[in-house]
Parts: C-alpha cells; structure tokens; sequence
C-alpha cells in the first residue's frame, strides 16, 4: 500500500473522529510499535483512538474504500504479536472506550466498552460479592476487548473456563464496517463462540457483555513444597483422580522458586524441590471436606510442607512468588523467552523430563511455571543475549517444547494465542484441511482479509480461491502482503 | 445392498455401493419433517462419511444427517433429502483419558451409553442425559441443554475437539484433546446449534467432570396466582422470579434451578439441584431460601418432571434475561392457549409447549403477541417444533441480529446448499 493511499485515508480519518483522536506524527506513532512481544516491530501507518462503536465502524468502512488493512489494539499485553500493526494500515485502539455501560447483579451481568480492564469489572461489583471469573495475569492493564480476541484464561480457568465462557453477547464491527450483535441466546451458529479467540481476524468488538459470578463463601489456598517436581505431579494427579476440582493448582519447579525468591522474597520453604499453589474455594461446608482430602493426598505424595492461608493477605503471601515468576526470571538471567504450550495433565511428568533433557543437551536452562491442573506449560527458556548462538539455542529449544507438546496431543497456545509468533507452528498442529476450512470462516467474515492479515494463519488463501488447489506463487505473498513459511 | 437394485438410477447406485458404505433405500419411517429421503447409508467411520460427502457432492444429492433421531421433527423440514446420513454406526467411544478428565467419542455414540462408559470410572459429562437415544452428535446440532446448564454450561461450554466432514468431503478437525487450547478457530462451537446445515459432526471431544459425592433435589410447590381482573388477564403470579434469583446468589451454589408449571392459573413448581460432597448440608440451607415461598421438600431423587420436555408439539423456546423470567411469564399468561411451561428459569430459557390441537390462528396470535411482549424485556421466542401446517404461518425463529453473517458462513461451507438445506435458522 502505498503512503498516498495512506494520506487519502488520514484526511478522511481526520473528518471522522476529529484531530485528537488521528495520529500521524512518527514520533507518537512509534509508542505503538510492539506489543508485549517486543521483538516483533512495525510502526503503525496510522493510529485512530475512536470512542464508539459508529466511530468504529466508519474507520473500518473507510478501510475497505481505500484497500488498507486495519488491526485492533487493546492494551497492547498480547504476548504472540497479535496487535503488531501494519506499516501499512490502520491501528485501532481501544483505549479510549473504557465506560462500564451497565451492572445487572440480578441478572448476574455487566454490559463494558472493549477498552475496560479485566480487573475493573471485579472492582466495581466486589463490594456486592461478586467477581468477573476469567483472571489472565495481565487483569490490572489488559482490555476486555483483547480477553475476547484472545480467549484469555488465568491460574482459575481450571474450575471456571475461559472467556469466552463467560461472555454473553457482543456488539462487533464486522470487516466490512457492519455493526452486528452476536449473542448466546440467538438460534442459529454460534458465531458468538467462533468470534472469541480469533485474535482480531473477524472483526472488532465494541462492546462485550460478560456473566458476573457469585463471590464463593470460602476459599482456602495451600501451599505444599515437595523435594521434585516428580512428586508434586503425582499429588496433582491424585487430587483430580479423587474427584476434586479446585479452583487453581499452579506448581513451580526449583529454578522458578529460586528466580522468585531473588524478586520478590517470597519465603517459600527451604529446600523445595517444586511447590505446588491449590486454591479451593466454594460452599464453606464443600471446602472443608475438599481442604481434609488435599492435604492427606499431598502429605501422602510426599509433601515436607504445608502451609494453609488463613486470610486474604497470607493468601497473596502464596501466591506473591508464583505471580511474580514470569518477571522475576529476569533476575537470574539476562533474556529469557516465555513459552505457552499444553500437553495433556497425564503427560506433564514425560513431557518435563524431556524439557530437562533438552535443556540438558542445549546447555539452556528452562525455569518451569504451569498451570499443573490442565497441563498449561509456560517454560521460561533462558539465555544470554551476550553469548553469541545463546539466542538462537534458546529459541531452537522454545520451538522443541511446542513440538513436544503436539507430539503428546497438546496444543501450541494454551492462552497467549498464535499471533505473528506462532503462525508458523500451526502447520504442525493442523492439516491443510483443517486451516483451509478455518479459512472459509474467515473469508465469511471477511472476503478482503483486511482485518488483522498475517495472523493466525501461516499461509492466508485469497477468498475466492479453491483450498486445496496452489499453484505457483501465492498473490498475497507475491505482492509483499503476505509471508509462507 | 440387494434393496438398492432395480431402482432406476444404476449408476448413482453403483457409486453408492462403491464407497463400501451400508445403503439402503429410504422407507416411510426415514422421512424427515415429512420428506422422505431417496437412501439411508450407515457409515461407521469419518473416512465413510467424507466417501459419501463427496460422492453427494459429485451428483447433487441433498444430505441430512440423523443421530438418534428424537428431534428430526425440529425445525423446518428440507428443502430436498436424498441421503439420510445415519449415524449410527459411528457409536464408538475412541477414548476415555480419565486421568485428564477428557472424552472422544464418536459422535452416534448415545449420550445414555457415554453416560454409562464414563460412570465406571467415577465420571460424567456434565450435560443432562437426554431422552434414551439422543446422540452426542444430535445434542450438539440442537446445542440443547438440560438443568444443569446453569453450573456447568451447554455442550459447547464442554467441547473441546471437534472432527467434521464438510459438503465437499472434507475432513477437517479443530481444537484437540486438551481443555486448554486457543489455537486456530473453534469449528466446534460454529457446529453447535447449526442443525446439520454446515456439515456432519463425526467425532467430539468433550472435558469431564468427576461424579459429584452426593446429589440432593429441593422442590417447592408455590401458591397459586390471584384470580383474573375484569378483563380476564391473569392475576398476580407468584414470585418465581424473586425466587430464582434468590437462588441463583445462594452461596449453597445450586448446579440447576427448575420451574414446572404445568397450567399458568395453577401453582407452579420449584427445584434446585445441589451436588457435592456436602450437598445435605447445603440442602438444607436450600430449603430454608424456599421455606419462604411455601412447603420445601429434600429428597435424593429429581422430580419425575426433571430435565424432560413440557410436551412434544408444538413446542416453543422462551429465552429472556433471568431478572425478566416473571414479566415473560405474565405475557404467556395473558396471551392464551392455556400452555405448560418448564425451563431453567434462573437462566432465562424456559420451553413452552402448547395443546397439540391448537388452532393455527390462536399458534400465530400467541407466537406474534408473546414476541411483542417480549420484545421490550430484550427476549426471544422460537419454535422449537411444530406441525408444518402451524409453523408456515409463523417465523420459527424470530429476529436473529447475526442472521447475513451466518447465510455467509452458510454460503462459503455449502455453496451448493445440500446440507440440510432449509433447517436452520432464516432458511438457511
Ligand atoms: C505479564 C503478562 C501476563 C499475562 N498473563 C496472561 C494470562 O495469565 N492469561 C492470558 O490468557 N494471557 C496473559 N497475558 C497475555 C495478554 O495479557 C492477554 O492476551 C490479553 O487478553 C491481551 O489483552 P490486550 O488488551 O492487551 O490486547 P492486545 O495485546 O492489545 O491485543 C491482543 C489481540 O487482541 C486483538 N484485539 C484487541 N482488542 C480487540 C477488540 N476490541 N476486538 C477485536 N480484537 C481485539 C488484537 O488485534 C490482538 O490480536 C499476559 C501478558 C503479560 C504481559
Ligand atoms: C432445554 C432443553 C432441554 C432438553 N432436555 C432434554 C431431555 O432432558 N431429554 C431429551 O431427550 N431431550 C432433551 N432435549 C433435546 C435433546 O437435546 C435432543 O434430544 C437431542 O439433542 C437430539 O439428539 P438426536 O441424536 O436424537 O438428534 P436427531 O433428532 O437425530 O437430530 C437432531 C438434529 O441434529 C442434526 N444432527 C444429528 N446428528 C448430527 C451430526 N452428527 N452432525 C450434524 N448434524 C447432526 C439433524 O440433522 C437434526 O437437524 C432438550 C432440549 C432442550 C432445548
């Protein structure tokens, strides 16, 4: 797209949303280069921070009349480069829409604009008791606009699912510069549900109604340090085979608990090999009896340790050292790389002792972080940016793990999606027909592939193409608006 | 195969007796809402399924696929049916993962026969069992729920792994075998609720959840409303809602809360579930909320009435937000033929079945002036089932917001429309 077309559109932008909302100045532009993957940049040709949905929709019509691509932007948290914006093309960002429209307690509902954070929705019905269940670590910053667009989970989607489990209508600019409601309770496709986790490729959100849960009466949070993580797998194992499904279980291994201790303090007992985090929480009556069989299984597993929080602030003493592991790492390294796969719960103890062996052979070290209850890994891969070939060995490494994970019938993405980063990796998880089929609900939504191209898919296919059929060089690639790996 | 001699369209016989695939010719009791198919085939494996896909593609045929074949009569007949696909052949229970709680199955498999697979090891798939005979494959089209919808979700809340052969014969699979998974988009939620038109479900992977310890159903029967005003609109009802919503806040978590009202100027009926290991305790405080209302009962058993349909036909769904459950019941009320009405009422989805007689003016009148009621309170009515001769003189589904974005997604999945043409939602 050439910078010409770009201006048209910036004057035509300006009469839309008025100066303060257009930016073009290079300067400003570059705040918006990367999100929280930062080794992936691209200053944005425009930005616009509009205020409604109308707003929206007009950038997005005046996208389609010029043939520029546009990409939205929450908070700008993502970790798999969702929100890298194109040199050429529009990026919409949300942050200007951040009104909570309307709190239903009674219908157990709250209607927010898609720049609200995760953590404000829980902080303005708290003191009625009730929370908003998804709490992906990023809540303080992230946007609920960017939780739908990633299906965001947290340490309780084990009990509680994921967003999109608690999202109940959403009001969304569709590609072409529609304004259309997707809602559980209309018949027909779920569009609703095939919209949440597709990071930005079938549309915008502008306005998200989500299900507000009941505050539980009790929670108990516990805290059991094992010598390895051997012993803690075999008590998370138990814990789910005995019929419990706590509201969290998070387990560390050694160099995680070291990093953390380096950070933040956190007083985790001496000597653990691995700890394990379980969260129970519920009927008061449910938890004691649930709270009796976990620490007999633990204690039976072998644990050394145990500590039980009593009240809210020794619960986040426990949980202070898992929340603080991702930055604490680097407090003991230099760089590090954070990875996101799942493998099946019974395939952790396998897939970590190959992680240990890879580690082993590539002299890297990998702190392991996961989310233990539904075999979410997040391996913090390790290196020194100064050693040469250090960067290269750890990335070498982060991709063997996702392979390890799709070789155990796991996935790639458990929760920081796919991206720019992982777009490549989706081959190994999907076959030609399983993406060209994908495909065809993105070329439903979007016949021109201008929302957010270059995501998701390693290989996106012009929508009146036959899939299956390629032949020669793709026009997308041809024309430089698309890469194949 | 022998039926299929002597039919008059040889080669298309020949083709279908090539893909090895069990076919017989369609009889009387195959028809489809009233259209009677040309074939029935019995494949027992994706692989099949995609053999007859593609041949049907090849010579036009129409395609509908049947699992247990307890709501075929849902929705709006056909448009045309050749080959009735059935399902159930594919009844194969491929893995049961009970240590990571995760299920894959094929999708004839009876959700009463899961049901029974997974008990052996302490488990369930936390959706209601449904009448004998409903398939897993049959309850994700319909994406059908029974009470427990309010703790646990609806089918596709559980499903995690989808396989689905499309009108070209396509294979294609998403999600997987893990409860935590964002890669690539959810096919399985876009074939929940897509009553065959997209495609044939073949296999789905569900996440389980362990057999609670105990199970414990409260009921109270409620009092009657007042008497009729003056011009004979129904009197005060009693406060269902209030209830419900007083429930649903409980901290005793009920996993369902139920209304049955068999007849709107009579007392209405209240059940909750409690499940867990402490589900006695939490019972009683359960009953206590009740108390309040009138009689509550405890008992370890559910109500005969639990979990099953108000009537067969016709049938209407009522969906209104869970504050709103009281204001739609009075506009049912007001709005005659006398109907039952059974549902999740905390979560606003509430059937309604209507006398089987029931005039085709007093269908329209009710369905037109009960969507007028509802209109303001933000709900929705469908119908859900009902005889052609009263559903033609109503729209079954009522405004669907998102209806041009799923006749695109209809248009790119089906080009041809051969699947289930006509059955969803505006047509589709
Ligand atoms: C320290 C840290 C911890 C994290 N922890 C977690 C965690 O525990 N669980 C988890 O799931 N993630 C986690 N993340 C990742 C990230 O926070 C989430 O993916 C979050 O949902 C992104 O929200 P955002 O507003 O920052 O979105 P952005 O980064 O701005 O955008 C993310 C994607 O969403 C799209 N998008 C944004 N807004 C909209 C909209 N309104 N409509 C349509 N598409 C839109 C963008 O185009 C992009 O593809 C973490 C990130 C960090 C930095
Ligand atoms: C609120 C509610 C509660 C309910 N509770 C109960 C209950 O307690 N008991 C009960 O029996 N029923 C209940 N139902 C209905 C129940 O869910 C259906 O019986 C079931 O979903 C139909 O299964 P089936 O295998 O008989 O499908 P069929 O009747 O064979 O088919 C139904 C539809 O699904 C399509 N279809 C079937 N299989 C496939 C496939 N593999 N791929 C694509 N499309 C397919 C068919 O073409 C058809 O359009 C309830 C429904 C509602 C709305």
């Amino acid at each position: 797209m050439g910078t010409k077309t770009l201006d048209g559109l910036a004057g035509r932008l300006l009469e839309v949303l008025g100066h303060g909302a257009v930016i073009t100045d290079p300067v400003r532009l570059r705040t918006y280069e990367c999100d929280g993957l930062t080794h992936h940049r691209a200053t944005p040709g425009v930005v616009v921070l509009p205020e409604t949905a109308e707003q929206i929709a007009a950038v997005v019509r005046l996208c389609n009349d010029h043939g520029v691509p546009f990409v939205a932007r929450g908070a700008g948290t993502g970790l798999s480069g969702g929100a890298l914006p194109r040199t050429d093309g529009v990026l919409i960002v949300t942050s200007k829409m951040r009104r909570i429209l309307s709190i239903d307690l009674a219908d157990r509902r709250a209607v927010v604009e898609p720049g609200v954070t995760n953590l404000a929705i829980t902080e303005a019905v708290r003191d009625q008791g009730y929370y908003y269940a998804p709490d992906p670590s990023s809540q303080q910053v992230c946007s609920i606009g960017g939780n739908v667009a990633e299906n965001s989970g947290g340490a309780h989607c084990l009990k509680y699912g994921f967003t999109v489990n608690h999202v109940l209508a959403l009001e969304v600019v569709t590609p072409d510069g529609d304004i259309v409601e997707l809602s559980d309770a209309d018949p027909g496709y779920d569009l609703l549900g095939a919209f949440v986790g597709s990071e930005g490729t079938l549309g915008i959100a502008t306005k998200v109604t989500v299900r507000l849960t009941r505050a539980p009466e009790t929670v108990t949070t516990l805290l059991a340090a094992f010598d390895g993580i051997e012993r803690g797998g075999q008590a998370v194992s138990a814990i789910i085979g005995g019929g419990i499904l706590p509201a969290a279980i998070e387990m560390m291994d050694a160099l995680a608990i070291e990093a953390a201790e380096a950070a933040v303090a956190c007083a985790y007992p001496e000597g653990a090999g691995a700890v394990l985090i379980v969260e129970l929480d519920g009927p008061a009556a449910e938890v004691a009896h649930q709270f009796g069989e976990v620490t007999r299984i633990c204690r039976e597993s072998g644990a050394f340790e145990l500590r039980v929080a009593a009240d809210p602030v020794e619960r986040a003493a426990i949980w202070k050292g898992r929340k603080s592991a991702f930055a604490a790492v680097g407090r003991i390294s230099p760089a590090y790389i954070v990875q996101d796969g799942v493998v099946p719960r019974t395939a952790l103890p396998e897939v970590l002792a190959s992680i240990d062996r890879l580690s082993r052979e590539y002299g890297i070290r990998v702190a392991n972080v996961f989310h233990a209850g539904d075999g979410n890994l997040h391996p913090l891969v390790l290196f020194d940016d100064a050693e040469p070939g250090a960067g290269e060995r750890a990335a070498l490494v982060s991709g063997r793990i996702l392979d390890l994970c799709v070789e155990h019938g796991g996935s790639i993405t458990g929760e920081h999606g796919v991206g720019v980063d992982k777009s490549r990796y989706m081959t190994k998880m999907f076959s030609d027909d399983d993406l060209d089929t994908m495909q065809l609900v993105r070329c439903a939504f979007d016949p021109r592939g201008l929302s957010n191209p270059g995501k998701v898919f390693p290989t996106p296919r012009l929508c009146g193409e036959v899939p299956g059929v390629r032949k020669g060089v793709h026009p997308l690639v041809e024309s430089g608006q698309a890469e194949q790996f | 195969m022998d039926a299929l001699h002597g039919t008059g369209a040889a080669p298309l016989t020949d083709a279908l007796r090539e893909t090895g695939v069990t076919v017989r010719r369609a009889g009387p009791g195959d028809a489809v809402a009233g259209v009677l198919p040309r074939w029935v085939a019995l494949p027992g494996t994706t692989e099949e399924v995609a053999a007859l896909t593609r041949l049907s593609a090849e010579h036009d045929l129409a395609v509908v696929p049947v699992g247990g074949g307890t709501k075929l009569h849902w929705g709006p007949p056909p448009e045309r049916c050749d080959l009735l696909l059935d399902t159930c052949g594919l009844n194969q229970v491929l893995e049961h993962a009970s240590g990571d709680l995760v299920v894959r199955v094929q999708a004839g498999v009876t959700t009463d026969s899961l049901a029974e697979t997974l008990a052996a090891r302490g488990q369930e798939l936390s959706l209601d069992v449904p009448l004998a005979g409903a398939t897993v494959g049959g309850v994700l089209a319909t994406a059908t729920a029974g009470p427990r919808r309010f703790r646990y979700g609806t089918a596709r809340d559980l499903l995690i792994g989808v396989t689905v052969v499309l009108a070209d014969g396509t294979v294609a699979r998403s999600g997987g075998r893990v409860v935590k998974n964002v890669a690539g988009y959810d096919l399985g939620k876009l074939f929940t609720g897509s009553y065959g038109t997209l495609g044939v479900i073949t296999e789905a992977a569900f996440r389980l959840h362990p057999i609670p310890g105990d199970r414990r159903w409260i009921t109270v029967r409620m009092p009657a409303p007042g008497p009729p005003d003056g011009d004979g609109r129904p009197g005060p009802l009693p406060g269902v809602d209030a209830l419900a919503l007083e429930l649903a806040a409980s901290q005793a978590e009920p996993s369902a809360i139920e209304l049955d009202w068999p007849d709107l100027r009579d007392a209405p009926t209240v059940a909750a579930l409690v499940e867990g290991s402490a589900a006695g305790d939490r019972a009683q405080a359960v009953r206590a909320l009740m108390g309040e209302y009138g009689t509550a009962r405890v008992a370890d058993r559910p109500p005969g009435w639990w979990g099953t349909l108000p009537g067969d036909e016709p049938l209407l769904e009522l969906r209104v937000r869970p504050a709103r459950v009281g204001d739609a019941l009075r506009t049912v009320a007001a709005h005659g033929p006398p109907a039952r009405v059974r549902g999740s009422v905390a979560s606003g989805i509430l059937q309604i079945a209507l006398p089987p007689d029931v005039e085709g003016s007093a269908f329209a009148g009710f369905v037109s002036s009960v969507r007028d009621g509802l209109g303001p309170l933000g709900g929705g009515l469908t119908v859900l089932a009902a005889p052609y001769g009263l559903a033609r003189r109503v729209d079954r589904w009522g405004p669907v917001s998102a209806l041009p974005l799923m006749r695109r997604v209809k248009e790119r999945f089906d080009p041809g429309r051969r699947m289930s043409p006509g059955r969803s939602v505006g047509g589709i």
